[in-house]
Order: structure tokens, then C-alpha cells, then sequence
């Protein structure tokens, strides 16, 4: 295409959307006071960015058709994939990287210019990425689409909250059996799903997690209703008396530690029996079933699995923030750990981390445009899928070269 | 017997609206087998459109029947047009993808448009005025039901007609039948793809737009959320009655209505919206491809 047309183009595309725009972005009226406010200015700010964002669009579109393998791996993010490819491939560099990451871990909180409340921001991206992980399982790695997965992140924390305000259970006692009972729900969910495929699972789940949701919010007697239960103890360390920062340190290294166990079951997860049957699962679940795995188990326990780490932390949420309510279990939250692997790259690890630090950092220390925020995230999941789809860190597969006498058989 | 019929005439005004909804749904899902998560926010879209057209008129002194036409008229209209850039930008890049992809990206245009219209005009509830006509017959005839009620059932009634008559008659229903029952043959037999994808969101759009300023004058309230619980109880219709199946899904959307009054009717009303979710899992327990949908047949 010609530059004129192009720029053509691009100029009824910018007519076209301050068209579309115009009832919403530039008449506002006030029913009560009978006024209308027209916003003249908005529909010139509408044409310009659609005009100039139409370009790049296609011009991005068209980088990415011309070579789908090359393009993919530039655009965007440039740096992330090529690094992580190199870093995957020099085991000493990718250990230093992993002993510098840890050392800066272990030394965040005593820096000096950090307060309680970014230890706090970090403690909560770090949950983030253990709720990542465990959503990963049932989406990244056996590819069921699961839109629910706060009803079990919601029942870890109700566990703690409830068994506390009820028996005084501690914290150390209530986190297996928050997780015991995650699991428990996962599997009584997993059951009635097995026969169901791609979109009615995800109806599903989504149907699962708004039930519990308006459960907790309706059932006034067991769960004190919207208004939540408060006063839900941090957790102790040996009867040691300790000051908000000093507590807040601890939960950071507590969640640390979760999170590092995480890593390494989900790690050891992945290349297991089980694991390499969640994968068939997710490619192909014909082929996968002709092969002799048990679908229906391996559907199963990627649901107990995935609903375990949830449970986990929805027991250090409960208290950390000291206070339950239904509202922080809405569908929205599902939403942002779902984008949080997205995002991240299905199925990898390292990827899912970054998606969490992104998504949970970012809106924190941007504060100043916290309006714009759910917008933005909406606007990047839409051009992540359509520029990049892998996620900014591209899962490894691991690929098996079949070799036959004198013949390199190499097929990825 | 008074509350029973009371009951039965709003369930089937609540089923009337959900399947006009959940007509988009499945005709989207049955052509490119997407579940359009922004399908609600059109609808949310359209009842936006209708209250500012209707403010602007009756600020103008306008008053009638016209104002509800017009008021129609745009909704429909940006409904519309909703729909096709919709598709044009988070879906049609995509159409080669993995399955998961166009879900993700349309939750994402979801979360886009719920925040667009909160932020572009206000994340209150807003009146929204009583455009339908006062129809004094009804009150003398049938007592049990309201007449806006009863303009619900009449206009959902005419849309089914005129979308079955379109479906099945013309040129364009002809090409979305054929593409939802295999794109690439339709292809080869000389369908344009493109332009009958587009066609299916934008009728599934004026569908949801004419559900918008129905539900919208009927509640008389609206704000930049009322799209998500919406959709995902026309999305619930749609699946309970077999998803991709036209016919399907306003049976659906009826025994959804029908459930959701009566249970709030007879049960608790504190519990409206888990006896939609309870008997979607049910049906789908017994009837994994919903009330009409046939069995999906896996093809290696």
C-alpha cells in the first residue's frame, strides 16, 4: 500500500471512531440539574490518537505477518524473549542471575529508604505470582480455561477467618487446612466439569466463583455477610512480640518462602508423570486420551492442584490484611490472575513472576493515573493477544529428538 | 393463582430480555466459535447511547413516541457500530490463533469499555427516563402485567419473527448459516467470510441494543457495570440452551427467566442470581451440550 493511502486509510479510520465515540465522549448530560456539558475538545483528541494509532497498528500487523517467527520474537518487548532465550541456554550467567535475584530478595526490606508500605506492595505482588502459579496449572499447563479460580483463593481466606473467629485456630494450623479444604472444593467442582469442553468449562467455573461469591455475601449467619470479618491475627513466629514493620517484614519473607516452595513443586510438577499427561491434555485431548493417559484424573488433579496454592494464599491474605470480605473475591480479581499468566506466558514460570510484578507493581507506583488504570489493563490484553499472543516470556517445550541410525531425525 | 401468573408474565419479561441478548452470544459463537465477553458492554453501550439521545431530546421538548424511536434508532445504530469495530480489532487479528487468545483479548475489551464509559461519563447510577408507551388496554385486559411488560414481550416477540425471517430467507442469513456450519467450505463456495462475520456481530448487536433501551426503561436505572452481570446471564442462556443454536437459546433465556422469578418468587430473593448459576451447572451435568445444542462431535 501507497503512503497516501495509507494515510487515507488511517483518516477514515480516525473518522470513523470519533463517529463511534461521539455519543459517549462528548455530550454529558445531567439529568437532574437539566444541563448538557458538551466536550468539544474530547473528539479532536479521539481523531488525532485513532489516526496516528491506526498506523501503527497496521503497520505493527504487517511486521508481524511478514515473518510470523521472526517478527513475533521483535516486536513489542524486544528485549525479554531473545534474553530469557540466552539466559535459558548459559547455565552459569542464568545461576548468578538467580543468586543476584535472591540476594536482592533477601536485602529489600533493610534497605533504608524502604517504608512498611512498599515491603508491603512487594509482599502482595509475590502473592500474586503464587496465585499466578497455581491458576498456571489448570490454564498454562493442562489448558483449561478456568474463570473461577478466586472462589477457592476466597475459601482459603474464609477458612482462616472463620475457624479463628470460631475456635481461635492460629495462623500455622489454619494454613494446610486452608489449602485441605482449596483442594477439597477444587475437586468437588472438578467432578460435575469433566465431561464439559473448552467454553462450557469456562461458564462454568465463572458461574462457580460468582456463587461463592453471592454465598458469602448472602449467608449472613456464617460468613457476617458483605461486612466481613475483622480482627483476623497476623501470624506469629514463636510467640515473639513484634511492631507493624517488624510484622510486615516477616509475612514479606513468609510469603517468600511460599512462593519459593511453589516454584519449586509447580518445577517439579511440570516434569513429572502428571505433568507431561497435563500438556497432552492441553494440545490435543483426543490424541492424549489415545495415548492412555486418564483425562479425567489428570483434568482433576489440575484442579485440586491449581485450587491448593490458592487456598495457601488466600490463608496469608486473610492475615495480612487482617480484614475478609466478599468484595475482594469478585469476578475482576479472576480476571487479573488469569492476565497475570496470560500476560506472563503460559506455562512459564519465570514469565508468570513478571506478569505478576508488572500488573501488580505497576498500577501501585503509578498511583497518579490509578483512573486510567483498568482502562490501560484492558488495552494491553487486547495488543498482547494480538502482537503477541506466547506472553512476554515464551514457554519452553521440551522437544525430544527421535534419532535414527545415521540420520539426524531434528524436528521441533 | 394471582402471584403465580404475576410471576410467570415477569419471568417471561426477564426471559424476553436476556434472549435478546443472548441471540448475540450464540449467533457469534455458532460462526466463529468465540465467546464475545464484550458482548454485554455493547448492550451497557447501548442503554448509555439511549439515555444521552433521550436527555438531549427531552431537553430539545420533545415528547412521544418519536422520542422513543429515535432513541432507538441510535442505539441501534452505535450498537452497531460497537459491535463491528469490536470484531474488526480484537477479534479479527486473531481469527488464526489458539482458542484461549480471542477470549483473553475479549475479556480485555470488556474491562476496556466497562472503564471507557466510566470514565468518559460517570460510574454513578443514572435515571433512565420511561420511554415505553403507556399502552391504558393492557391494565383492562390483563391486570397481572404491567404494560411495559407487555410492550417487553410484544417488540421481543416481533425481533424473534423478523431475525428467524432473516435468518432463514435472505441472502445474508443463507451465507451465516453456511459459514457456522463450515467456514472453509463456505469460503470455497464463494461466501465472504469477512463480511458475514461482521454482519453476524452487527445484528447481534442491534439485537442487544433493542435489549438495552428495553431493560434500561424498564429498571430505570443504568451505570457502566449493568453490561457484566448481563452478559453473563445471557451468556448462561445461551449455554443452558445449546450454544451456536438460535432457537436454543430463547428457550434458554425463557427457562433462565422463568427459573429466576420463580425461585425469588417462592425461595429468597437474597439468593437471585446463584439460582441462574445452580441451574446452569445442573443442565450442564445432565446435558453437557445444553437443552437444544446437539453433541459436538470431536473430528481427529
Amino acid at each position: 500500500m501507497g503512503p497516501i493511502r495509507r494515510l487515507g486509510h488511517s483518516l477514515v479510520i480516525s473518522l470513523w471512531f470519533m463517529f463511534l465515540t461521539f455519543p459517549i465522549m462528548v455530550p454529558k448530560v445531567d439529568t437532574i440539574e437539566k444541563t448538557v456539558q458538551w466536550r468539544w475538545d474530547n473528539l479532536l483528541y479521539v481523531g488525532a490518537g485513532s489516526f496516528f494509532l491506526s498506523l501503527l497498528w497496521r503497520f505493527l500487523l504487517e511486521r508481524k505477518e511478514r515473518g510470523p517467527f521472526r517478527a513475533a520474537e521483535q516486536e513489542k518487548k524486544p528485549v525479554a524473549p531473545t534474553w530469557a532465550d540466552r539466559l535459558r541456554g548459559n547455565p552459569r550467567a542464568l545461576r548468578s542471575v538467580v543468586v543476584i535475584l535472591a540476594l536482592a530478595v533477601c536485602i529489600f526490606p533493610f534497605l533504608p529508604f524502604v517504608t512498611t508500605y512498599q515491603v508491603n506492595i512487594l509482599t502482595n505482588a509475590i502473592l500474586y505470582i503464587m496465585l499466578g502459579l497455581g491458576l498456571n496449572i489448570v490454564v498454562g499447563l493442562a489448558g483449561l480455561l478456568h474463570l473461577g479460580y478466586v472462589a477457592f483463593y476466597a475459601v482459603g481466606a474464609y477458612t482462616y477467618a472463620l475457624l479463628y473467629y470460631h475456635f481461635g485456630v492460629g495462623f500455622w494450623t489454619a494454613l494446610p487446612l486452608g489449602a485441605l479444604l482449596a483442594t477439597l472444593f477444587g475437586v468437588l467442582l472438578g467432578f460435575p466439569i469433566l465431561r464439559l469442553r473448552g467454553d462450557y468449562l469456562a461458564i462454568v467455573t465463572l458461574g462457580f466463583g460468582e456463587i461463592t461469591r453471592l454465598v458469602l455475601e448472602n449467608w449472613g449467619e456464617f460468613t457476617f455477610g458483605p461486612s466481613g470479618i475483622a480482627g483476623i491475627p497476623r501470624p506469629g513466629l514463636f510467640g515473639m512480640e513484634m511492631n507493624l514493620h517488624e510484622v510486615t517484614i516477616y509475612i514479606y519473607f513468609l510469603m517468600v518462602g511460599l512462593c519459593l516452595a511453589t516454584i519449586f513443586v509447580v518445577r517439579r510438577l511440570q516434569d513429572s508423570r502428571i505433568g507431561r499427561a497435563w500438556v497432552a491434555l492441553r494440545e490435543d485431548e483426543i490424541a492424549c486420551e489415545a495415548m492412555g493417559v486418564d483425562t479425567r484424573m489428570a483434568k482433576l488433579t489440575a484442579f485440586a492442584l491449581g485450587s491448593t496454592w490458592a487456598g495457601l494464599a488466600g490463608v496469608v491474605f486473610a492475615a495480612k490484611t487482617t480484614f475478609v470480605n466478599p468484595a475482594s473475591f469478585t469476578f475482576l480479581e479472576s480476571a487479573m490472575i488469569l492476565s497475570i499468566v496470560v500476560l506472563g506466558g503460559m506455562g512459564s514460570i519465570a514469565g508468570v513472576a513478571l506478569g505478576a510484578l508488572i500488573l501488580i507493581l505497576t498500577p501501585e507506583y503509578l498511583r497518579a493515573f490509578s483512573e486510567y488504570r483498568m482502562l490501560a489493563f484492558g488495552v494491553i490484553m487486547v495488543l498482547m493477544m494480538v502482537f503477541r499472543p506466547q506472553g512476554i516470556v515464551t514457554g519452553v517445550r521440551r522437544v525430544y529428538t527421535y534419532t535414527r541410525k545415521g540420520q539426524d531425525g531434528k524436528e521441533t | 393463582m394471582d402471584y403465580f401468573l404475576e410471576l410467570f408474565f415477569g419471568g417471561l419479561t426477564r426471559g424476553s430480555i436476556y434472549a435478546l441478548i443472548a441471540l448475540g452470544y450464540t449467533m457469534v459463537y455458532g460462526i466463529i466459535e468465540l465467546i464475545n465477553f464484550a458482548h454485554g458492554e455493547i448492550y451497557m453501550i447501548a442503554s448509555f447511547t439511549a439515555l444521552i439521545v433521550s436527555s438531549l431530546l427531552a431537553l430539545q421538548g420533545m415528547t412521544g413516541p418519536a422520542v422513543l424511536l429515535l432513541t432507538a434508532a441510535a442505539a441501534i445504530i452505535f450498537a452497531a457500530a460497537h459491535g463491528f469495530t469490536v470484531e474488526k480489532v480484537a477479534y479479527k487479528p486473531l481469527r488464526q490463533a489458539p482458542r484461549l487468545s480471542p477470549l483473553i483479548s475479549a475479556i480485555g475489551m470488556s474491562i476496556f469499555l466497562q472503564n471507557y464509559v466510566m470514565l468518559a461519563q460517570t460510574s454513578d447510577f443514572l435515571p433512565f427516563p420511561n420511554l415505553l408507551p403507556d399502552l391504558p388496554f393492557v391494565a383492562e385486559y390483563l391486570p397481572f402485567l404491567g404494560a411495559t411488560e407487555f410492550f417487553i414481550i410484544v417488540t421481543t416477540a416481533l425481533v424473534m419473527v423478523g431475525l428467524t425471517l432473516l435468518i432463514k430467507f435472505t441472502r445474508m442469513g443463507k451465507a451465516m448459516r453456511a459459514t457456522a456450519q463450515d467456514r472453509n467450505m463456505a469460503m470455497l463456495v464463494g461466501v465472504d467470510i469477512n463480511r458475514t462475520i461482521s454482519n453476524t456481530f452487527i445484528i447481534g448487536s442491534a439485537l442487544a441494543a433493542v435489549g438495552g433501551v428495553l431493560i434500561a426503561s424498564h429498571i430505570g436505572r443504568i451505570n457502566f457495570y449493568i453490561g457484566f452481570i448481563a452478559g453473563i446471564k445471557a451468556f448462561t442462556a445461551a449455554v443452558l440452551g445449546g450454544i451456536g443454536s438460535i432457537p436454543g437459546a430463547v428457550l434458554g433465556a425463557l427457562v433462565l427467566g422463568w427459573t429466576e422469578s420463580f425461585a425469588t418468587g417462592y425461595v429468597s430473593s437474597d439468593y437471585e442470581d446463584v439460582f441462574a448459576f445452580v441451574l446452569l451447572v445442573l443442565i450442564l451435568i445432565v446435558r453437557p451440550s445444553g437443552l437444544l445444542g446437539r453433541p459436538a462431535v470431536q473430528k481427529v
